[in-house]
Order: structure tokens, then sequence, then C-alpha cells
């Protein structure tokens, strides 16, 4: 209800237990289902929705006003929106910034992305967090509630999905670093954000995008001193190529990154289990304690699933000493691992949540630092021996 | 890292009086403070001079010194109590001077007292500009370009680098004192030069002009383990150019994009780390350009700020608490989040509303002052509103401010409005530019044209174009449908607004609405957006879907308390205090508690106080809800009226009519002592006298009127608050000006005609504070005035127990006291204003409620007024609480024990921030309407000492010696040779123009003659009196108004003389009474002994000498 002009277009949004609400159509019109989320950033709307993470999932945004800047040509973190739906409560009619060419409404149009505006995202996200994240169906076209519920719970569930082949790269291709070249990293794409490998270039590492689907043997043809996986939408537990992938070059002596998906995929393959959260970790204001400093980092979040590993002590693999590093301080959910040899030494290591930000705070931009510091001891080594 | 070990003790600081600039805010942030630290095992030792504030109440602090918060004060306080640590970052600019002032001069260092919070060091390079300049480049930001300046030829060749316009910044002072936009050499001249001479260090700071830019401020937060938070970020509406203070503002910032935002948190993160404020909060104010998002920093406070307690009421963090824990040692990660109770305080609020903060001024009480908003700040207060979209949040604010001026009107005509020229008024930023703007709009200016003219980003223009459209749809509408109504209370109209549109009553919408189930729900400010469960019921409205107001708990009975809303003159902190007193005495009879109020800088608006808040405008319709969702939550007993000032009281007969139950005296009681005639009845009644009075409506009936009374009387508009408009009058040609002003200006007609009283000119006023619980009054204090009849209470200095009132005359007022309480009804606090003059026991005014006195009485005679008149007002009688040990066991404030201590009142006036348009300032003239914006009380055995305490509490110590300047009407001139003559004998040089000087030699008092203004320079270049006031050659002035009314005749001199005092701050007596009184206070402090005690030990004193 936030456009008093009449004649706005009636919009539904059922959730999978049959919670009902009604607003505008906002975005463009006609019928979505997706797994209902919400996110609590209050900035960063343009580089949420174009985030892959959020492939197949309906995102309500806890803040009201939604779009006021508009959208621009630098802050998207990949080729398109991905979201499968969104909700918010005031659409902004006019966006501001200097940077701003289009506005939010219609890239959404342009994009076929069904939202619905005017709703009490504050009741739904509510609904979310006791009941845990489900099914949605938005749609401009049914007005029926009970017709649309009957679609939402036809619609796939997000457990046991597997996605980042949907959103990954089709084509390898490379980031070049900026200035000096120092190092090559082989970045699995499973959903990749664009400042990830722009951090990376910044640091003197040349990156090369991979596919989902690469294998050891194309990770191995870049020769890279060390290997990433990124971000991505699905189930890690639905996922067993990468990680195989993984272990491989772990035994091969690959320094390895992970962020979100990639830690996932790196407890895993660790021998650790996964599961789902009940409504996930959406939003830029998390605490994160890094054990290894003792420092704490407000952090990007976009979650729904976490790595089940013992909180203290270590757990020794075939691969080493695995530790968990970062802990969320909300709700002490495993935010980050790290692999160490017998010697100690950090062999690989990876996060739960997005040092890259884009949206977000830039505390944890360290884990950059970190991997090039790994990279540096591990190739001296290399060379040592 | 958990608390340190090595701090037992601490010593707080807090702001001192009232002040534009520095409110209550910092009541809260102290409050708040003091709490945690007595929470944590700590000995808390606090100076305030400010009795109006809960956090000089016994029970907050081990030892509570209301004594001057001046080195010399604060360092005898710190040689009895030896505190271990000192924090100064809590009590805003006043607390920080005066720890740096005991720092320089060796004081920290003699005893051993740590600084915590932020280091001198990290002070002086967070407050240097150019220090701070320096540090914001290092980290590869940019500040705007600058030049410091220290003398008037560096401000010259300055202005030839940066060019005009440029702000004019002097350094270390508070609220933007002294500071300016020049736009030429006259205008640098007189600006720089007054900022150099208020700047303590002689330095002022010009700057590139970044007008027009947005605005923005972030509240970081830092440990001693170097974790940082944002904990809000705020958007002013008005963009750069206006100060902060007196800027629309919105939390959160609502027109950045996350790369921006991001840009400014990294800068202040890597600044708080810089300039090394190792724990507690800090502000950091940027501007960003909008055409190319050009970033500057403009500055810091290192330390707790005006805009603390609005982000912390924003968001629901408390800045200030946990700054406090900070300070003693925790990280953020050890502090838990009292709202969640399950996450740690290391985290970054997100909010899932819109906050928004309005302004309120006063320049109707400063009529010659310019209304131009620049960066030097005049509001005296300020209201916040939340709401789920920005529209509801602005109209929301708007009407919180009280001010039928305030919210968007639709009701004026279309063809009233010229775009042209309201194009041209919104151009300079003006108290009630916002409404211009939508006028504008109205008019049919584009957003184009509004940004061109305002600067004000183009998403807040369309925000008020959207609102305009929502009017609109409501004007052109044929009917009122749901949907429209719905529609247009979700953009935040008020019942009234539509009713006006709609020509209806607010009534009759209220109940179109309630019939169509039309009903705000009440949301949670939970520091999270709803990720995790609240714990804390603090609730705001909006028209939105779900509720979240929980069930009360079974057999609980719920009491609604109403604030006393934004902070104006004559009505601020003292409401507030009643206000938190009934709520803490209200949860420990067992009640819940239920507050509401609109102020963000109050401690009644702390989550802490009561058992639920709700922050909402103090409107009719906004509390009828609140009083609905509760009585839909469990049993409600009733709403109290009468503890936050004329507001909840204008609102009793309201909430009666719709059958609210209304605690303590009713509307009716209430009704009887506000109209005249019927107050007359009850005087009558009780065979009590008043001043002879008529009405009247035109010159020739108040003429009429003063004849039979006979010259001086006192004149007023009805209904109308704080003196507002009250003069007094001595002949026929000021009657007929001031009937012809008032009329003019619509305050006096057939409907409100105007009071006429006998003046009674050499009376002694008395005010009264007692409670009355319908069979015994207990007395709770007897005030004398200082200063002679006709200067408004609340600007009068006073004492008690009254230093001139013998027994007798204490047992008169106690018997007219109890009968006014009987003959109107009352149920709990009253004040009654008495003149005493030839014998004769005038009542003056009698207000059922409680009055702004009330803390200053409280604290003084060691009785929680306010609590007791709580429980009275919900039916304890004042037997049983003597009994209950909340009153005394016998006696009262009529009867105070031999040996109690004298309290002196002063109030603190806002002269100096007031200029006229042409850069004067305003005349520093007391009169018979309020214009002070606090209070100071000082205390001590005897009248003398304390009423030098007072003077040093608010305006700076009186003189030891030096030159003093006399200079006092004919009127006054026989009462001043005594005094002048004691002054002379202790040693002074006495100055005097020429009159006076002949008078006072022909009474053996030498003199030297000075020349008055209006005879200029002499020939060889001698100064006049005004010159030498200015240069500093006077340490004190004596000057009495020549003139018969205040505000009326010229009366040059006087002004020049006053004004000059003001500007250079050399203490100014304007009263032969409060010279009389500096005399004393003159001999108390030449004696040399006047020490400090706190209140605690003054109770242990009182308790002794009863059981002895």
């Amino acid at each position: 209800m936030a456009l008093p002009a009449k004649n706005l277009t009636a919009a539904l949004l059922v959730l999978e237990d049959g919670r009902t609400f009604r607003g505008e159509s906002f975005g463009a019109e006609g019928e979505t289902f997706g797994e209902a989320v919400f996110s609590t950033g209050m900035s960063g709307y343009q580089e949420t929705l174009t985030d892959p993470s959020y492939h197949r999932q309906v995102v309500v945004m806890t803040a009201p006003h939604v779009g006021n800047t508009g959208m621009n040509d630098e802050d998207v973190e990949s080729s398109r929106i991905w979201v499968a739906g969104y909700v918010v409560r005031d659409p902004a009619r006019v966006p501001s910034n200097w940077r701003s060419v289009r506005t939010l409404d219609d890239d959404l149009r342009d994009q076929g992305v069904v939202g619905i505006s005017g709703v009490d995202t504050r009741a739904l996200t509510r609904h979310l967090r006791e009941r845990g994240a489900m099914r949605v169906g938005i749609s401009t076209t049914e007005t029926d509630p009970e017709r649309l519920l009957a679609r939402v719970l036809e619609s796939g569930e997000m457990a046991g999905a597997n996605l980042s082949e949907a959103v990954s790269t089709a084509e390898a291709y490379v980031v070049p670093a900026v200035g000096e070249k120092r190092f090559t990293v082989a970045a699995v794409d499973l959903g990749i954000k664009a400042n990830t490998p722009r951090m990376m270039s910044e640091r003197g590492i040349e990156v090369h995008v991979l596919p989902a689907t690469a294998s050891l043997e194309d990770v191995q043809a870049v020769s890279p001193d060390g290997l990433f996986f990124s971000n991505g939408p699905g189930d890690p537990a639905a996922t067993t190529g990468q990680v195989e992938l993984l272990q491989g070059a772990l035994r091969a002596g690959i320094p390895y990154f992970g962020i979100c998906f990639g830690n996932q995929l790196f407890g895993r393959a660790l021998g650790f289990g996964t599961y789902k959260l009940k409504y996930g970790h959406r939003g830029i204001n998390q605490p994160v304690m890094d054990r290894t400093t003792g420092k704490v980092e407000v952090t990007a979040h976009n979650h729904g699933f976490a790595v089940d590993a013992p909180l203290e002590g270590a757990t020794t693999t075939e691969f080493g000493e695995v530790a968990v590093s970062h802990v969320c301080l909300n709700d002490d959910v495993v935010e980050g691992l790290e692999l160490r040899d017998a010697d100690g030494a950090l062999r690989s290591f990876s996060v739960q949540y997005h040092p890259e930000a884009a949206a977000g705070p830039h505390d944890a931009a360290y884990l950059f630092d970190r991997f090039v510091d790994l990279m540096t001891s591990s190739t001296s080594g290399r060379k040592d021996a | 890292m958990p608390k340190r070990t090595d701090i037992q003790s601490v010593l707080v600081i807090g702001s001192g009086p009232i002040i534009i600039g520095q409110a209550c805010e910092f009541d809260y942030s102290g409050t708040q403070a003091c709490r945690v630290l007595r929470q944590e095992g700590l000995r808390v030792v606090l100076v305030n001079s400010n009795p109006a504030t809960i956090m000089t109440d016994p029970e907050f602090a081990d030892a509570t010194y209301v004594e001057p918060i001046t080195p010399e004060y604060v360092e005898k306080v710190i040689a009895k109590e030896r505190p271990d640590a000192l924090l100064a970052t809590l009590g805003g600019q006043t607390a920080l001077n005066c720890a740096m002032a005991l720092d320089k001069a060796g004081v920290l260092e003699k005893y051993g007292v740590e600084l915590i919070g932020a280091s001198i060091e990290a002070i002086e390079r967070g407050e240097n500009r150019q220090q701070f300049k320096k540090i914001v480049e290092q980290l590869g930001g940019e500040s705007a370009k600058s030049v410091i300046c220290h003398s008037m030829d560096d401000l010259l060749a300055a202005a030839d680098e940066l060019g005009y316009p440029m702000v004019v910044r002097p350094s270390f002072t508070m609220g933007g004192t002294g500071s300016g936009m020049a736009y030429d050499e006259a205008d640098l001249r007189r600006i720089g030069g007054s900022g150099l001479a208020a700047s303590p260090t002689t330095e002022v700071l010009l700057e590139e002009s970044i007008i027009g830019w947005k605005e923005y401020e972030l509240e970081v937060m830092r440990d001693r383990a170097d974790n940082s938070v944002i904990v809000c970020s705020i958007e002013n509406l008005d963009p750069m150019g206006v100060h902060t203070g007196d800027s629309i503002t919105v939390a959160p910032a609502l027109t950045l994009t996350d790369r921006e935002y991001q840009k400014m948190r990294d800068l202040a993160i890597a600044i708080i780390r810089a300039v090394g404020v190792d724990t507690g909060g800090c502000n950091i104010q940027y501007a960003v350009n909008p055409a190319d998002g050009r970033l500057i920093v403009i500055e810091m406070n290192p330390r707790v700020s005006r805009s603390s307690a609005l982000a912390s009421k924003a968001t629901g963090f408390p800045i200030a608490k946990i700054a406090a824990k900070v300070a003693i040692g925790y990280t953020l990660d050890e502090i838990q989040n009292d709202i969640t109770r399950e996450t740690p305080a290391s985290f970054e609020p997100t909010l899932d509303y819109v906050v928004v903060k309005v302004p309120r001024f006063a320049f109707e009480k400063f009529p010659e002052a310019d209304p131009t908003l620049t960066t030097h700040m005049k509001s005296v207060g300020e209201a916040m509103a939340i709401g789920r979209n920005f529209t509801e949040a602005l109209q929301k604010s708007l009407r919180s401010l009280e001010s039928k001026h305030a919210p968007f009107d639709w009701h004026k005509e279309f063809v009233e409005l010229d775009k042209a020229s309201l194009l041209e008024e919104i151009k300079v930023p003006h108290d009630g530019r916002l409404k211009k703007v939508m006028d504008a709009i109205r008019a049919g200016a584009t957003p184009e044209e509004i940004f061109e003219a305002t600067r004000i980003d183009p998403w807040f223009v369309d925000q008020l174009a959207l609102i305009n459209e929502v009017a609109v749809q409501l004007i052109d509408a044929t009917e009122l449908t749901p949907e429209l109504l719905r529609l247009a209370k979700r953009h935040g109209f008020s019942d009234e607004q539509i009713g006006k549109i709609r020509g209806l009553s607010a009534d009759v919408i209220r109940g179109v609405r309630h019939a169509l189930g039309i009903r705000p729900v009440f949301k949670t400010v939970d520091t999270c957006a709803a990720e995790f469960a609240a714990q804390t019921p603090y609730h705001y409205s909006s028209y939105d879907e779900e509720t979240e107001v929980q069930p009360r708990a079974e057999g609980k009975q719920a009491v609604i308390i109403l604030g006393s809303g934004p902070n104006r003159i004559g009505q601020g902190i003292e409401f507030d205090y009643s206000c938190v007193h009934a709520s803490l005495a209200l949860a420990e009879a067992g009640y819940e508690t239920i507050m509401v109020n609109c102020n963000p800088e109050t401690v009644s608006t702390d989550y802490d106080t009561s058992d639920r808040l709700y922050f909402e405008p103090l409107t009719l319709e906004d509390v009828l809800e609140i009083v609905h969702a509760e009585q839909q939550a469990g049993p409600v007993a009733g709403v109290v009226c009468q503890l936050g000032g004329q507001t909840p009281l204008g609102l009793a007969q309201g909430l009666a009519d719709a059958g609210v139950p209304i605690v303590g005296t009713t509307p009716e009681a209430i009704h009887l002592a506000e109209e005249r005639g019927a107050f007359g009845r009850v005087l009558a009644d009780a065979g009590l006298p008043a001043p002879k009075h008529g009405t009247a409506t035109s010159y020739p009936q108040a003429q009429r009127i003063a004849h039979e009374i006979g010259y001086p009387v006192l004149v007023r508009p009805s209904y109308v608050l704080g003196g507002r408009g009250m003069e007094i009058v001595y002949d026929d040609a000021a009657l007929e000006a001031y009937l012809e002003k008032y009329v003019a200006n619509g305050l006096i007609n057939e409907r409100q005609p105007v009071l006429v009283d006998r003046f009674l000119d050499d009376a002694v006023e008395i005010d009264v504070d007692g409670l009355f619980d319908g069979e015994e009054l207990f007395l709770g204090g007897v005030m004398e005035h200082i200063e002679e009849a006709g200067i408004h209470s609340g600007d009068s200095s006073c004492a008690l127990p009254p230093i001139t009132l013998g027994r007798e005359e204490i047992e008169r007022i106690r018997r007219s006291t109890e009968a006014i309480a009987r003959g109107l009804g009352v149920r709990g606090l009253l004040n009654i204003q008495f003149a005493l003059a030839s014998d004769v026991l005038y009542v003056l005014e009698a207000n059922p409620r409680a009055s702004r006195t009330v803390p200053f009485v409280s604290k003084a005679t060691a009785t929680p007024l306010a609590k007791a008149a709580a429980r009275v007002m919900l039916g304890e009688s004042i037997a049983e609480l003597r009994t209950a040990g909340v009153l005394p066991a016998e006696g009262d404030g009529g009867h105070l024990p031999d040996g109690s201590p004298i309290a002196v009142k002063e109030a603190v006036m806002p002269f100096d921030r007031f200029k006229t348009a042409d850069g004067r300032t305003v005349d520093a003239l007391l009169g018979p309407e309020m214009r002070s914006t606090g209070e100071v009380m000082g205390f001590d055995a005897v009248f003398g000492t304390a009423f030098a305490k007072a003077q040093a509490a608010a305006y700076g110590s009186l003189p030891l010696s030096g030159k003093v300047f006399v200079s006092v009407a004919n009127r006054d001139k026989r009462h001043m040779i005594f005094p002048v003559k004691q002054i002379a004998d202790m040693g002074f040089e006495i100055l005097a123009t020429a009159g006076t000087a002949e008078v006072l030699r022909r009474n053996g008092v030498e003199s030297t003659v000075v020349r008055k203004q209006s005879e200029g320079e002499g020939p060889d270049g001698e100064k006049t009196i005004v010159g030498k006031i200015l240069d500093r050659e006077v340490d004190l002035v004596i000057n009495t108004p020549h003139g018969a009314t205040s505000g009326g005749s010229p009366r040059a001199d006087g002004y020049e003389i006053r004004t000059a005092a003001v500007l250079t701050d050399i203490p100014c007596i304007t009263t032969i009474q409060g010279l009389g009184a500096a005399v004393q206070g003159l001999e108390a402090m030449r004696r040399g002994d006047i020490g400090v005690r706190s209140l605690q030990d003054w109770a242990r004193l009182a308790a002794d000498s009863r059981t002895l």
C-alpha cells in the first residue's frame, strides 16, 4: 500500500503452512515459488539481489524502505538478479543516488522477478523465525490462497537441492592480478560473488574462475598456489563431486580457502556433517569471534545450512587436525574451520560467512590476507623442499 | 576480558544545568552509568549541580554531591572521596571540560585518579580540529579544506585562501556556541571575533562551505580489546548548514548504498582507533556531496552525546550503559543484549522501522531573536517518533511536538499558496520550514524546484509528495472508504488531520475508524529486526497487521503514566523526574507500570525505567489507542496525568470523556483551578484573598479595570503557558500598546480575554509544593523567591527553607494551602504561588499537578515527593505513607529540623544562544515570561554559602576581588547603598556611572566614574562601561533595569551592559534582592571555608540531629 495511486495490482503471498499475506504487486507480475527467508541488512539490496546464493529463495527484507538508491552498474555481484521472489514493505517510488541509473522496480520487471509490497514484513519475519524457513508462493494472478497453497506444496524443497551448476559460470575465465602477480588461485564457482575475485586480485592473485563441474585435473591444469570454493545455493549434503575434488586437492597439499558453501564442503571433505538451520543467518550485523585472536568481527551472513563440528578441541582427520576457528556469538553456530598439519602449521581454512562483504562490513577482509600468507608459507615450504 | 579489579570507586561528573545543546540526555546517560557501576559493585561518587535530574537522587550513587561542576569544587570532592577513577565521557562537554581542567591543574595526578573511557590525549585528538584533521587524512579520509586561526589577522588571511562563504567554528565550545556562517568580511569579523573570545584556547577554524551537502552521523562503540561496532546511522533531512540538534534527523540512514555506508563505517572505526578512545561511545559526523558522492569527515565527539541518547532510543542499544561497562573493563562480547537476553552486545543493531527526530524551538520567547537556523544550535528540545515507514514516523513526530503549527495542514485554501514566494522562503532554513516545503508542493513546485531551493534529498522530497498525494485523495474522495482511511493512517495522518480535511471532528473520525476496526498495532523495538525474540516490551504503534503486546501477568494491574513530551521552556526535565519517580514507586507498590512519552532525551523513555514503554506522541488519539491495547492485555487501574506537566493534564478531560479512569485529582478539579471564576469562588469560600483582577478584550475595558485596581498591573493572555505574553504594565500608554500588540497577533480575542491583575510591587513571592490525600496535607516545601515580585517563578532564584519568613507565616501558608487543596478536591500534588505584601498573603495561582520545583524540593528536604504522590493518587493516605517510610514519620517540609541546610535554586538563562537578525545578543533581562532552560541548586548550612554555590554552578564563581560596576534604576538607589558599601569594604573597586556615583559618594562610598555607552568614548579614548566589560576589565556587574516594563522601552544603556556581561560571562546581577544575596555569598566565599558535602551525609546529619 506504499503507492497511493489507484488500480494497483493485488498480490498474494502464501506460506506452506497456510499463513497468508496480501499486498500489491512489485516488480514483475506473475507467480513464483521458493524458500522464504528473511534478510536483516539495512543497506545493499542490489548486492543481495544479485548474490547467486539466493537462487530459488524468496527474500523478505526486514528493512521497510527498499530501492531508495536505485540500481547502478557497479554494485552487482553477478550478471543477474537471482532471488526467486522479493518481499518488501515500502518500495521507493523515486530513487536517489548519484550513481543510480535504473530503478529497482524496472530491474525486477526486466528480469521477470515477481515481488510483493505492502505486507507486514515484520509479522512475516517473526513467523519464519518461530516456524523456520519454509516454502512460499507469491502470485499476482491467483486470488485464492487455497489454490496457491496447493501449488506451494508441489514446489521443490531446499533440503536436498543441488543448485551449484545452475548458478555457476559455463566457461572458465581469468580475473587478472592487480599489479604484480604473486599467486595463482583456482576458484571454483558455486555461485561466486564478483567481489571475491576482486578482493583476491587486489592482493596480487590471478584468479582462475572454474565452473562448478571442474575436476581435480582442471584445477591442477592452472597450477594453482591455492584452491578456493565460493559461496553458493543449495544443500551441501546433496553435493558429492566437489567434496571429492576438495579431498583430492587436500591430499595433493594445495592450500584451500572456502567461503560459505565452500565452508560447508570443506567440513564435509573433512568428515563432518552439515545440517539445515531453523531460519538461517541472513544479515550484515552478525557477531563472529575469531577464536585464533579473540577478536569479534561484525560480518555479513547468508547461510541456511551449517557444519556440525565440535566447538571445543581438535578433530584428527587423514588431512591433519581440524578445529573450529570462528563461532557466531548469537547462537554458537560454526562459522569457520581450520586445518593444521602435525607441526601446527595452517594448511587450509574456510569461513561460513562473507569476508568479501558486498553487502556488509569489511571487518573480515583480513581473511584474504590470511589466504595470501597461507600460500606464501606454503609455496616457500615447497621450494625449500 | 572481564571487569578490571583495580577500580573500586568511580567519580562520575554530570552535565549540570539544562542549557541549549546540553539537556536531559545527559541525565539519561548518567543515570544509566551510575546504575551499571553500582550493579558492578563499585562505589559511585557523583557530582552534578542540577537538582532536577534522576541521577542526583541519592539512591543512584553512594555519594551524591549537588555541587558546582567547576574544577575547584570537584577537586574538593576528589580530596574527600579519593576515587580510583574518573568517568567524564557521560556528562557532555561540561564534564569533559572539567576533567581536562582537573588534569591540567594536576589534580588527577595529585590524587592518583585515573581517567577512564577516553584519555586526555584522546579527547584532545578528537576535539582539536587540526589534530583531528590530520588523523582523518592519515587514514585516507577527507576533511573540509580549512585553516586554523588564532587572531583576526589569521582569519582575514585565511578568507583569501578559502573564499566566502565560510564556516566559522571556535574550538572547545559546546553545542556549536559561537559558530556561524560568514558570507563576507563583516560577518567574518563579527562571528570570528566572538569565536576567538568564546574558545578557551582562542582558536577558531575556518572551513570551506559544504552547505547543502547530505549530512550523516555514525554512533560508534569500542571496547578495550579493540572491538568496535556501529550502533546507529543517522541521516539529516535538513542538509549541511543546520546544526544537527536543529535538524530533522532520521535513523537509519535511508539514502546510502552499501558501498557508501561501508566507507563511512570503515572510517569511523579507523578514527576511533586512531584518536585512541579506548572504551566507550563516540559519534562521527560526515557530509556527502550529492552530486558525486565525495565524502567528508566533519567532526567527532569523543564522548556520549545528544545523538547517543537518540541512537539508544532509536535502536534499543543503550550506549551509555554499555559505555560504562566497557569503561570498567568488559568487552562487548561479554555484555548481554538486554532486549534479546540471548545475544551479546558485540553486534550492530538493525532496524525494521524508521525513526524521525524533530527539534522544538522557543522563538516565541525571544521575539527579537533571528529564527534562521544555522550551525549554532537554537532548539530547546526534541521529539522522536517511530513508524514502520518514513511517512508514518514523520507525521507522528510532528504531532509529538505539541505545537498546533507543527503538523502538515491541508486546511488552507489552495489559492493562498504562492509557489514563487514559498520557494523563496524555503531557501533559508527556519523553524517550520518543512511545512512550507509541503505548501510549496501543494502549490505545484516540482521535486527539482524543491531540491534546488532546499537541497533536501529527492527521496525525502518524494516522500513529502507522497504524503501530499494521500491528502489530495482524502480531499477528493466522495466518501471516506475503509481503504482510503487505512491508507491515510499508514502514512501517519492523525484523526485530527483527516477530520480537518473532511470537515469532521477528530472524534467522528475516531468513531468511524473504530467502527471499521481500523486501529494501530504495536510493534517492538528489538535491536535485531525480529531475528531474535524481544524480552523487553518497548513498543511503538503502526498501522500494520500484527500486534506484539503481551497479556498481563495474572493478578497484576497496570498504571499508565503520561510523560511530558519534548522539552520546552517551562516544561522540561523536572516533569520527567516526577514521572520516573511515579513509575519506580508504583512498581514497588506492585503495579505494572506503563510509560508513554516521545522525548528521546529522557530517563522515562529508557526501556529500563518502566515495565512497558510506549514511545508515542502524547495526543488524545495516540494515548487512547495505547489505553485500548493495554486494556486488551489486562486490567488497567488508571492513567496518571498530573506528573508530566501541562501536556498530560491537557489530555485528562478527553480521556475521562472516553471513559478512561484518571487516577488522582479529577479533571473537574483541574478545571476548577484553571477557570478563573470557579477558582475565585474556591478562594472566597476559604476566605483567602487574591490580588484584585478583571478580564478584558479591548483597551477601554482593560483601562477601566486598571484604573479600578490601580497601576502597576500584571497583564497576560488567558490559556497560555510559561508566562507567555505576560507583562507588568505601569501606565495607560503601555497598556494600550500591549493590547494593540496582542489583539493584532490574535492572542487576545473574545474567547481569550486578557487577564488584568493588580501587581503586588513590593511583595515577597512564595512557591509551595504540597501533597494532599483528601484529609491530610503534607507541605512539601516553602520556597521564598530571591528576586522581586514579577519575575516568573521559573526564572527566579529561591531559597528553601524560606530565609525571611517566620513560623507564623509558614503556618498561614500551610492553612491556605490546605484550604485550597480541599476546596479544589486535590488527590496528589499541588503547587501554589503566594505573594506576601503588607502582611497579607495573596494567592496568585494554584496548579493541581506536579510542578517544576518538585525535584528541587524533594532533594532539598530528602523526601521523595513524586513517589509519595503516585501512591496517594492510587489511594494510599499520607498517614499510611508515613508508616511505610515513604514520608517522614512526623513533620513535613514546612517544619524542617533545626540545622537543616539551606538550598538555593538558581535559574540558567539561554540569552547567549540568541542573536537578533543584525547579530546582536538579545536582552538579558528577567521578566514575568519564563525564559530559563535549566536550574542548579546550591546546598549548604547557611544562605550565603548556598547562594554562592548556586551562582558558581550557574554562571561561574563570583569574584573574590576586582572591579564591580554599579548602575541601578532610581527606584533602587536607596536600597543599593548598604550592600554596595559592604562590597567596597571587602576591598572591591567600585565603578559607577555619574548619577549612581554621586549617590554613593554622599553615603561615603568612593567610586570611579565611568562613561555611559550613550556618552561614547572619551576624548582620550576612555572606554565606555560596555567597552570595559567587553575587554574584561570588570569582574561583577550590578545593573537593574531603568525602564518600567520588560520589552517595552528601549533602555539602551542597560541592554548593552547586560548583553556585554552575558557575552563575556561576567556575573551580572539585575535585581536589588539578588544584590543582597550576592553580598552574603561574597562574604561566605571570602571566609574561604566553603566545603562540599554529599546528600547522603546531609541526610545522616539530619538523622543524627533527630536522635540527639
